[in-house]
């Protein structure tokens, strides 16, 4: 194809995404806009499957039985969600097995939130609310991206998401109104993921380097920082009905802006823990390859089942 | 490394009786009994089908986008086969 001729199927290219009409797999797209939903749907799916570690490990030690669905239930989903995202990304000519590899091998990035330890009960409290309230604020917009797979992926996972973070909230709210302990407990899971899920809607504006690009081709919708400052304002009131102090001492409500001003976030960290030297990377990586090197035999077994059945039924027809 | 891996699946839901199945997405599996089993864990954990149908993705032969002009651009132009291009009275009622 001539230089020409790309350009011009370009130019008819970003026109479709102006007139907000939906790429489909078999249509033609950029090169670079296969990459990048190719790295950003992946990673995406990446955090659904690391995400289940930090929670799966409370499974059996939930405090009650309604606890212990719950969180069991929101795990469940989280593999759904990402497989639903997994598929949406193989539309775009990438393999399962390929996916997968990036992700043990370290080349694909997931979410750097999941590198931080559950260390108490009231982990699975902050986690469903705070981190699965940054998630939403990030995945709303998603919903109505140009890549059709992707939008409908988004779609099925928002719908269920906000339950997620309703029973985080609920353990929250449990143990804010317990005893002392209880809720000395629900602050200090605040102290330890506040940060941290303020950094998962990513780094300010002026050092996010794919932003311009995203919001052309509406993988964005809104700024790092604009998500952020919604997050904020919209989970200090809850912070404040829980009776738990959001733990920045610059916090405070800007009247002339109807927005909360908030203190310096730790960017060092977070590059610190995006590079691999947060406190569970090492263990979270080792948990998941572990887990699908253990599990070969039986997706070869499974596989080598289903031939055998396949070659009876087709021994039985003739 | 698993020696083979699980060809892909599409997977077809009906929400409810009287509606059609709808595509609902895809998956991996073994053979057709467990992809039905695992459609029915990815795709209606709440409530959101009484059916569902399997299909191996590679069975599936799909129009290319590059020949929507021949196949599609036809019917744009024959309007006649809209109700609205006939000239019927107003006081006509019930047409």
């Amino acid at each position: 194809m001539s230089e020409e001729q790309i350009r011009s199927l370009e130019r008819n290219f970003n026109e479709r995404i102006e007139r907000d009409e939906k790429i489909e797999p078999k249509d033609w797209m950029p090169e670079k806009y296969r990459q990048t939903h190719i790295r950003q749907i992946s990673q995406h799916a990446h955090s659904e499957i690391v995400g289940m570690l930090p929670e799966g490990n409370w499974i059996t030690r939930a405090p009650s039985l309604r606890r212990k669905v719950a969180l069991l239930a929101k795990v469940q989903d989280e593999a759904g969600h990402g497989l639903y995202l997994y598929s949406a990304c193989e539309t775009l000519g990438v393999t399962r097995d390929e996916l997968y590899e990036q992700l043990h091998t370290g080349k694909a990035k997931y979410s750097s939130i999941f590198n931080y330890p559950a260390l108490t009960w009231a982990d699975m409290g902050a986690i469903g609310w705070l981190v699965d309230g940054a998630a939403i604020i990030n995945q709303v917009p998603l919903c109505n991206t140009s890549y059709g797979p992707y939008a409908r992926a988004m779609i099925r996972v928002c719908k269920e998401e906000s339950f997620h973070q309703r029973q985080g909230f609920e353990i929250m709210l449990k143990l804010a109104n317990g005893t002392p302990e209880q809720k000395e407990l629900a602050q200090d899971a605040l102290n330890r993921w506040w940060w941290p899920s303020l950094m998962m809607l990513g780094p300010t504006d002026d050092k996010s380097v794919h932003t311009e690009q995203s919001m052309k081709w509406k993988l964005k919708r809104k700024t790092n920082d604009e998500l952020r400052q919604q997050f904020i304002d919209q989970t200090v009131p809850q912070a404040d009905v829980l009776g738990l102090t959001i733990p920045d001492p610059d916090l405070k409500w800007n009247e002339e802006r109807q927005s909360y001003d908030f203190g310096e976030i730790d960017w060092d960290e977070f590059w610190q823990v995006v590079k691999g030297h947060g406190p569970m990377n090492k263990e979270r990586m080792k948990a998941r390859v572990g887990a699908w090197e253990r599990g070969t035999w039986v997706r070869d077994a499974a596989m080598a089942y289903a031939e055998k059945k396949r070659a009876r039924k087709e021994k039985e027809a003739v | 490394m698993a020696t083979k891996n699980w060809p892909l699946w599409e997977i077809f839901v009906r929400s409810k009786n009287g509606l059609e199945h709808r595509h609902f997405g895809s998956l991996h599996a073994a053979d057709a009994d467990m992809a039905l089993e695992n459609a029915r864990d990815v795709y209606t954990r709440r409530n959101e089908g009484v059916s569902i149908w399997v299909v191996e993705s590679k069975h599936i032969t799909a129009s290319n986008p590059e020949n929507n002009g021949e196949l599609f651009e036809p019917a744009q132009d024959k309007v006649y086969r809209h109700p609205t291009f006939y000239d019927v009275p107003d006081e006509v009622k019930h047409m």
